[in-house]
């Protein structure tokens, strides 16, 4: 662990340098640049509109990126340089670069017509072709990893929300993914689930995952967050550790929406 | 005999109403070889054609939901010429195939031929039948195929492919599962109307029930009567498929709701349970 901690430790996990993107004439993201060490937990928080959804959705090219240079693990997402050139990837290779990312949904998206551990199993069997008994055996402790041992059989319309999302991050670890990436994960819940969700987040940022978290918890995103990021407008406003960022905002926009959300 | 005189015995002139229908005419011919053959061909017709029509739907509309314009812009031609001509039409149109090819040849292109058929061979009336009817069918599938694939939700396309499934597994394990829910009724509806435009195939004299019964009564005149037996067993078939239709339905339904309602042979088996608990 030590020994590996070393060798990777000058290459990111996650480096975005001059990240632009474009949805017809608006420009959402205008030039971000970010980098994510391995086993950081990264909470992004800004007003909505902020762009920062479109950023977590351009690391696993859900969104293609117009501009700058966007790496995972060394590696340009979604692209392949020949020459002086970029070209798209191939569907199969983002398919299969996608699978080392897990991603949770603000929604959830569970596929409503699996049961709880079919969702779960849905990734190893059918992209890792791992056997459906290896892969339930797994699936079952994850989804006691997050709190559900006995609801296997559960379809999620019979499952709460905040029961909902810890299936859809058991699925999502289910890949073993080397990244994950938070998409407001507890914007749809009611209140009183929020805390078991991010119970589940605390333990997985404790275990070393690397997580990109775009959320509204500020006082997660204080107690949990190695970074954080307030993005406004498409820029990245300011960076830097949790205590410093929400204790002592150096820009006035920065100020502006602390003091709407504390 | 009995269930006449009970329907009819009360009309000034049911009597000769009745003698009209011949019912024992009907009970003659209801399981007569030549009608039961019929019926065989016309179940053959209805369920290779609405196997053409879905296979084909699926990949029509799969095709017309493509970004690559000539991929669906192909399906959009297919379906407009398919909709915009009478399956009677086509019907006369495949069996006729011979005037415009009168051979038929498979095989590599400017190559060797591999297979080589005279078309009247190859295209006979039951092939000409479910090929007009299959392939007519598929353009009516692809746009309800259509629908259920628009129905289910953008993010259940996004998070299958964060798990990095391609596009054609997400299609086959994700929304093309969920789509069934909308597809079903409408296919079933198809389905139904399937079975009973099989009859337009009797201009071919392609020999399903209606041409079945149509050739005996050109013989005995006895015509009221094995059209009779025609609708009887059209009506019987669709019956069966309305109960069919509903299971697959509750099949593709599980996970939309939190229960499923239970099916009419469970309720009544619950009354039955219910019953001698009541009493004591």
């Amino acid at each position: 662990m030590t020994s590996g901690t070393n060798a990777t430790s000058g290459h990111p996990m996650v480096e975005a340098i001059g990240v632009r993107k474009k949805f017809g004439l608006v420009e959402v993201l205008k030039g971000i640049d970010l980098t994510v060490q391995r086993g950081e937990v990264m909470c992004i928080i800004g007003p909505s509109g902020s762009g920062k959804s479109t950023f977590l959705r351009c690391i696993n090219h859900l969104e293609k990126v117009d501009a700058g240079q966007l790496f995972v693990d060394d590696e340009l997402v979604g692209y392949q340089r020949r020459g002086n050139r970029l070209h798209e990837l191939r569907e199969r290779e983002i398919a299969r670069k996608r699978s080392e990312i897990g991603m949770v949904f603000q929604r959830f998206n569970l596929f409503p017509h699996m049961t709880a551990i079919d969702n779960v199993i849905s990734g190893p069997v059918h992209v890792k072709s791992s056997s459906r008994t290896n892969a339930a055996l797994e699936g079952e402790r994850l989804l006691a990893r997050v709190g559900l041992e006995g609801r296997e059989r559960t379809y999620p319309r019979q499952l709460s929300g905040g029961q909902q999302q810890r299936v859809a991050i058991a699925r999502a670890l289910a890949m073993e993914p080397k990244l994950m990436l938070f998409d407001e994960p507890t914007s749809a819940l009611d209140p009183e689930l929020v805390g078991e969700v991010l119970d589940v987040m605390r333990d997985l940022a404790k275990s070393g995952m690397t997580m990109i978290v775009v959320t509204h918890e500020i006082g997660f995103a204080r107690e949990v967050g190695d970074a954080l990021v307030f993005m406004d407008d498409g820029v990245v406003v300011e960076a830097g550790a949790p205590r410093d960022v929400l204790g002592n905002p150096q820009h006035k926009r920065t100020q502006d929406f602390l003091s709407k959300v504390l | 005999m009995l269930v006449n005189t009970l329907a009819f015995s009360s009309t000034t002139r049911g009597r000769s109403v009745v003698s009209r229908f011949e019912w024992h005419v009907i009970g003659q011919y209801f399981t007569s070889d030549r009608v039961l053959q019929g019926l065989e061909r016309t179940l053959l017709l209805t369920l290779i054609a609405m196997a053409i029509g879905i296979a084909g739907g699926i990949v029509l509309a799969v095709m017309r939901l493509s970004a690559n314009p000539i991929v669906s812009g192909t399906a959009w031609v297919y379906i407009w010429f398919f909709r915009g001509t009478p399956v009677l039409l086509q019907i006369y149109f495949w069996f006729n195939l011979n005037y415009l090819y009168p051979h038929l040849t498979l095989g590599v292109p400017f190559g060797p031929a591999l297979y080589h058929a005279d078309t009247n061979g190859l295209i006979t009336k039951f092939v000409a039948a479910f090929l007009a009817l299959g392939l007519n069918e598929a353009a009516y599938m692809a746009e309800i195929v259509r629908a259920g694939i628009l129905s289910v939700d953008e993010g259940q396309t996004e998070a299958a492919q964060a798990l990095g499934m391609t596009r054609l597994q997400t299609m086959r394990r994700i929304v093309l599962p969920q789509a069934m829910r909308v597809i079903i009724p409408p296919t079933g509806n198809e389905t139904i109307s399937m079975l009973k435009t099989t009859s337009l195939v009797s201009v071919i004299a392609y020999t399903e029930l209606l041409y079945a019964v149509q050739l005996i009564y050109s013989v005995n005149y006895e015509i009221v009567p094995l059209l009779i037996v025609a609708a009887l067993w059209y009506l019987i078939v669709t019956t069966v498929l309305t109960i069919g239709q509903y299971y697959v339905e509750r099949y593709f339904g599980r996970g939309s709701a939190r229960m499923l309602p239970p099916t009419p042979i469970e309720r009544l088996r619950m009354l039955a349970i219910r019953r001698p608990e009541s009493t004591t």
